[in-house]
């Protein structure tokens, strides 16, 4: 692909960059939109439902250029991204940028946690998505956060055998915070556990260790009084809640908070022209998403008055992703799920035991390679942070393995 | 508009819906282990969304591709080193 220069680039395609492209162009700028996927959507809103399609045609008869498949692996000099894809590369030139690259799940490692079918909760959903056939399949759903109800209910209409899901947090937290959500997000709840009838949801309960071959064969799950049990299943969609990609803002200069980039009022960061929106500024939910990004694309449009006007809508959603970290706050019996021969890389297959030997995440990589390898970290990160309170101290090029042909340029 | 598409995984023929990826031709081909870890483990997907680079295969010759994020194409030629 040809070298391209826009007013306003948005990286990423979930709800905030949907949103942020469609405002910017609605401003008269000229707007491109990347993603690494080969549909627009994002995470949530993969196979493009209705309320995504509804973004996707403004966005189209405003004129936004959507390349997609397109990752973004480097900024080689100011206002300019370099970019791969499956079959080639180019630099894609910005007056300003929005960055909405969304989040991953946190994972945590336990004793089979690496054996094939053991999944993220958001990961067997998206591979769910994605054509995997799972009808009558067995799937314990475990780990933490709304995720899992919102998961283990998509399963289960496509036929999907949900066995129970297992959330860490105590039942007082999760009763206490649907109160507090508000009616909306209240009615949310009770839909979703009108269509998992027949699933026990099991609250202050986890996974302590999977087993199997070849490949999962059951799950072990323990209760907070102690008991502790077996469950045969075929797939094991576990997460412990989102974290925010932060890489390639990390690279731009733009400075993190504890949850996320640090933005101002208009999701400007500490960088110039470059606004962040969505989960990457903090994990909020599909509606903070949405309003966060508007607010950014008006900003980067140039239309600073129509971004003012969402400040309050964004306010509101903002307590509720409050509430949300607080509900759902992982658990200090977490830290002893891996044992001393757990792996906590899985690119480098590097054992608990040898991380904890390290003082630092730095320390670790130069002697374990922890954090090393293809996933660069953004799997075991989640799980050090957690774990040992190690956070990363660094961000280079390229932020994403890329093709030597791409980076020689 | 193809409702169907006929690739290959491992040299055994597979068809899958139009749209999906090659990590459901994988899986419909039946196998489970996507790659072998550095020190021989078996491996599948984990995030399911481009990050974690378990799922990745060898698609027309071209390694390490994440087969989550790249969709079926007829004539495809996928091979998993698991």
């Amino acid at each position: 692909m040809a070298d391209r220069d826009f007013d306003v680039v948005v990286v990423g395609a979930g709800p905030a960059g949907l949103a942020a492209a469609c405002r910017a162009a609605e401003c008269g700028r000229s707007v491109a939109m990347l993603d690494d996927n080969p549909r627009p959507g994002g995470q949530i809103w993969r196979n493009v439902p209705k309320e995504a399609a509804a973004w996707v045609r403004i966005a189209e008869r405003h004129g936004v250029e959507w390349i997609a498949g397109a990752r973004v692996f480097d900024v080689p000099e100011q206002h300019r991204l370099a970019v791969e894809m499956f079959d080639g590369e180019c630099r894609i030139g910005y007056r300003s940028l929005v960055l909405a690259t969304g989040a991953r799940e946190r994972f945590l490692p336990f004793p089979g946690w690496t054996l094939p079918n053991a999944m993220g909760a958001g990961g067997l959903q998206a591979l769910a998505k994605a054509g995997m056939p799972l009808a009558g399949k067995r799937v314990i759903v475990a780990g933490s956060g709304p995720l899992l109800l919102a998961v283990a209910r998509y399963l289960k209409k496509h036929g999907v055998d949900v066995r129970l899901i297992a959330e860490q947090a105590p039942q007082a937290a999760v009763v206490r915070f649907v109160l507090s959500a508000g009616l909306r997000k209240l009615a949310q709840a009770l839909t979703l556990r009108a269509g998992l009838v027949g699933v026990p949801y099991i609250t202050n309960c986890w996974p302590v260790s999977a087993q199997g071959r070849e490949k999962l064969e059951s799950v072990t799950l323990r209760r907070a009084d102690g008991r502790t049990w077996t469950e045969p299943c075929d797939y094991l969609a576990c997460g412990f809640g989102l974290i925010p990609n932060v890489e390639l803002a990390a690279l731009l200069g733009c400075r993190l908070s504890r949850t996320g980039v640090e933005v101002d009022g208009a999701q400007q960061t500490s960088v110039e022209n470059v606004y962040a929106a969505g989960e990457i500024t903090g994990i909020g939910g599909l509606e903070l998403s949405l309003v966060e990004g508007e607010i950014a694309g008006y900003a980067a449009g140039g239309n600073p008055d129509r971004a003012a006007a969402l400040f309050r809508a964004r306010a509101s959603h903002r307590r509720f992703a409050d509430g949300l970290e607080r509900a759902f706050a992982l658990r200090s019996e977490l830290r002893e799920l891996p044992k001393a021969e757990t792996l906590v890389c899985r690119c480098e297959d590097v054992t608990m035991e040898r991380a904890r030997a390290c003082s630092n995440w730095r320390e670790a990589k130069l002697h374990t390679r922890c954090g090393m390898g293809p996933c660069q970290g953004r799997i075991c990160g989640g799980a050090v942070e957690f774990l040992l309170g190690w956070r990363p101290e660094s961000v280079r090029p390229p932020v994403l393995p890329a093709r030597v042909g791409s980076m020689s340029r | 508009m193809v409702d169907a598409v006929k690739l290959s995984v491992n040299g055994v023929a597979v068809v899958v819906p139009a749209g999906a990826m090659v990590s459901t031709a994988v899986a419909m081909a039946g196998v489970s282990a996507y790659r072998r870890s550095v020190s021989g483990e078996p491996r599948g997907p984990l995030c399911g969304m481009g990050i974690c680079f378990e799922c990745r295969v060898t698609i027309d010759g071209r390694a390490h591709c994440r087969s989550c994020q790249v969709v079926c194409r007829p004539g495809m030629e996928v091979r998993t080193d698991g």
